[in-house]
């Protein structure tokens, strides 16, 4: 089983984020970056897809120099090798530009199987893998939680709403897109930190062409719909306000 | 025009498909309702009462259970045969899955989970949450038209929906499908849960912000003074510091209790649609900025480290 994994970079969890003077994204100077949540999940389950059948896992990324960060991560997980297809614009590109870069660094290679992550963190457009998907010609089916790999053939487990889920069939090459919860993730160990440095980390240029088709004019902080009363105070009077407010004027218990 | 593209499931409308329609009559265009399947008769005559033009009942054997391969060729036909300025389309699960998919094979661009329209430069801008909902985008598309928009669950009101004097008329129009790669099985229910958060009076929710598994058990006994409930986001359901069952939000439990009180929790759109139905919305969380104030009655911006365990000797006062 030949699988590629689309990985992307984006700014940590924690990392406070600002607008940029033009609004038309963030502060990103000094930011620092992680693994996109799924993508690891995605990893993960690439990496259990190669120990049951054997096979080699393609890490993919696009974006600017920096996402050669995570692509040595994944390296150091267990993925076998990394293409770059490195553009600063791909930061912000969206789903069709990116799509179109992973397309690129990816149809050459003939895999059977491209798994994604369901939604990136920052942009969270919840659309390259099924773009990807129609560009390669390949089906795909999304929200995965469990892969049964066949010869030939896949059967997933698709997340539906309201608790359901459902089982589907399907031909490889194909793509999926996955879940956060799949697995359980692996970490990074020692011995496969060493031996990421000496794995290939291809570059490629992104194709010509591939343009966004949408850009955001206006970033701001979100709007409040109701009226919150902040507690003030330091933790140990606020708790007690709270718990006073919550019994008295809620009436909650 | 706007073209609406509903979602059924055995008959059953899903909810969600009235809200891109009062985002389109909202816009003062003609609007017309496409409902894709293999009998939509009740769901068409129901979508008629709808103030639009019409109804498309898009109907092939083949749409019977969704697949994204014939729902993308006989959605695709469809919009090159009407040609409208938009495509409006709940942001489903389902839409998910094909409505990417329907873009790029119509070459035209799209914008998902969208929140609202806005007027911008003579045409539209739409926006969106990004950075799990920490900020809010407003998007502009380019290119020829149609430009696929998909909403947010919960982003327009159902009782605004405008209702017609007399039904829309409804025509039905045979699609092709094309090859279908995809065989999907009947969709199921894992077995009954033991715990049903769904009755619960009061709720204590732990989020990431709790950091690691043996610190639930502070949550645990705020829990137990509160006479509450444990529950979760799902992080901490995926690292299984707690298990499944006690995860609320749009693929856990959808909860309505007198108080729900988050710990730790951001407040990401996933959650927020599991509990924003309970009386009392009690947020703790260090970052002032955080969604999850969005949504809460009161809040604490501090350590949930701080304010629970004094939280706990309050209760016991
Ligand atoms: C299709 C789909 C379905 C999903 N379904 C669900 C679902 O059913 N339920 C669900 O919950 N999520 C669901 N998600 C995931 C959701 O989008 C969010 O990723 C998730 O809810 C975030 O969980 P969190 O708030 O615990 O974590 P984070 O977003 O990481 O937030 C942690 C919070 O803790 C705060 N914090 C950190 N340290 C402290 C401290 N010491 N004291 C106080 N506060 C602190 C931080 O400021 C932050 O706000 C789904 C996502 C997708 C794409
Ligand atoms: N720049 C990128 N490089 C590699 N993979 C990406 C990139 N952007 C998105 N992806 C993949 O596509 C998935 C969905 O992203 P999105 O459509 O932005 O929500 C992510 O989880 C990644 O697996």
């Amino acid at each position: 089983m030949k699988t590629a994994v689309c990985v992307k970079q984006v700014v940590t969890r924690e990392w406070p984020l600002r607008p940029n003077d033009s609004k038309t994204w963030i502060r990103d100077q000094d930011a620092t970056y992680e693994m996109n949540e799924p993508d690891a999940y995605a990893l993960e389950e690439a990496l259990r897809l190669k120990e049951k059948h054997g096979g080699e896992v393609i890490v993919v990324s696009a974006g600017p120099a920096r996402v050669q960060q995570v692509l040595r991560e994944a390296l150091a997980r267990g993925a076998d090798r990394a293409i770059h297809v490195e553009g600063d614009a791909l930061a912000y590109a969206d789903a069709f530009a990116v799509a179109e870069a992973l397309r690129a660094a990816i149809a050459p290679e003939g895999v059977d199987l491209v798994l994604t992550g369901l939604q990136s963190d920052d942009q969270g457009f919840a659309q390259v893998g099924v773009v990807l998907a129609e560009k390669l010609g390949m089906p795909h089916a999304t929200i995965i939680m469990e892969v049964e790999a066949g010869a030939g053939s896949l059967r997933v487990k698709r997340e539906l709403e309201g608790q359901f889920f459902q089982w589907v069939r399907m031909p490889t090459p194909a793509v999926l897109t996955i879940q956060s919860g799949i697995n359980t993730l692996r970490y990074a160990t020692l011995k496969g930190i060493m031996a990421a440095k000496k794995k290939e980390i291809k570059r490629l240029d992104p194709p010509a062409g591939a343009r966004s088709r949408q850009r955001i004019v206006n970033l701001y902080l979100p709007e409040k719909s109701k009226q919150t009363r902040m507690i003030p105070g330091a933790p140990a009077e606020a708790a007690k306000e709270l718990v006073r407010v919550l019994r008295e004027e809620a009436r909650v218990f | 025009m706007i073209l609406v593209i509903t979602e059924q499931k055995d008959g059953q409308i899903n909810r969600a498909s009235w809200e891109p329609i009062v985002a389109a009559q909202k816009l003062g265009q003609p609007v017309k309702v496409a409902v894709p399947g293999a009998d939509t008769a009740s769901v068409a005559a129901e979508l008629a009462g709808a103030q639009v033009a019409e109804v498309v009942r898009l109907e092939a054997p083949e749409l019977a259970s969704y697949t994204a391969d014939a729902y993308t060729t006989a959605l695709a036909a469809l919009v090159a045969a009407e040609a409208p300025d938009f495509v409006f389309i709940p942001h489903t699960y389902q839409a998910r899955d094909y409505a990417p998919k329907l873009a790029a094979r119509l070459d035209r661009a799209i914008v998902t989970d969208c929140v609202a329209v806005k007027p911008y430069e003579g045409g539209f801008a739409f926006a969106r949450p990004v950075f799990q909902a920490k900020l809010y985008a407003d998007v502009v598309l380019e290119g020829p038209a149609p430009h696929l928009v998909t909403f947010q669950a919960g982003s327009q009101k159902i009782d605004d929906l405008a209702r017609g004097a007399a039904p829309a008329p409804v025509r039905v129009v045979a699609a092709q499908t094309g090859a279908v790669r995809q065989q999907p099985e009947a969709p199921f229910r894992e077995a009954r849960q033991a715990v049903d958060l769904t009755q619960a009076e009061r709720i204590v929710s732990v989020g990431r912000g709790i950091k690691a598994p043996e610190n639930i058990d502070l949550a645990r006994q705020l829990a137990e003074a509160l006479q509450a409930e444990l529950a979760a986001s799902r992080p901490i359901c995926d690292a299984g510091w707690l298990p499944m069952e006690r995860q609320v939000g749009s693929s856990g439990q959808t909860v309505a209790p007198r108080l729900y009180l988050a710990l730790g929790i951001s407040g990401a759109i996933q959650h927020v649609v599991g509990m924003k139905g309970a009386r009392t919305i009690v947020a703790i969380n260090k970052d002032a900025e955080a969604p999850i104030f969005e949504v809460a009655d009161y809040g604490i911006a501090g350590d949930l480290f701080d304010v629970v365990p004094a939280m706990i000797a309050a209760l016991k006062e």
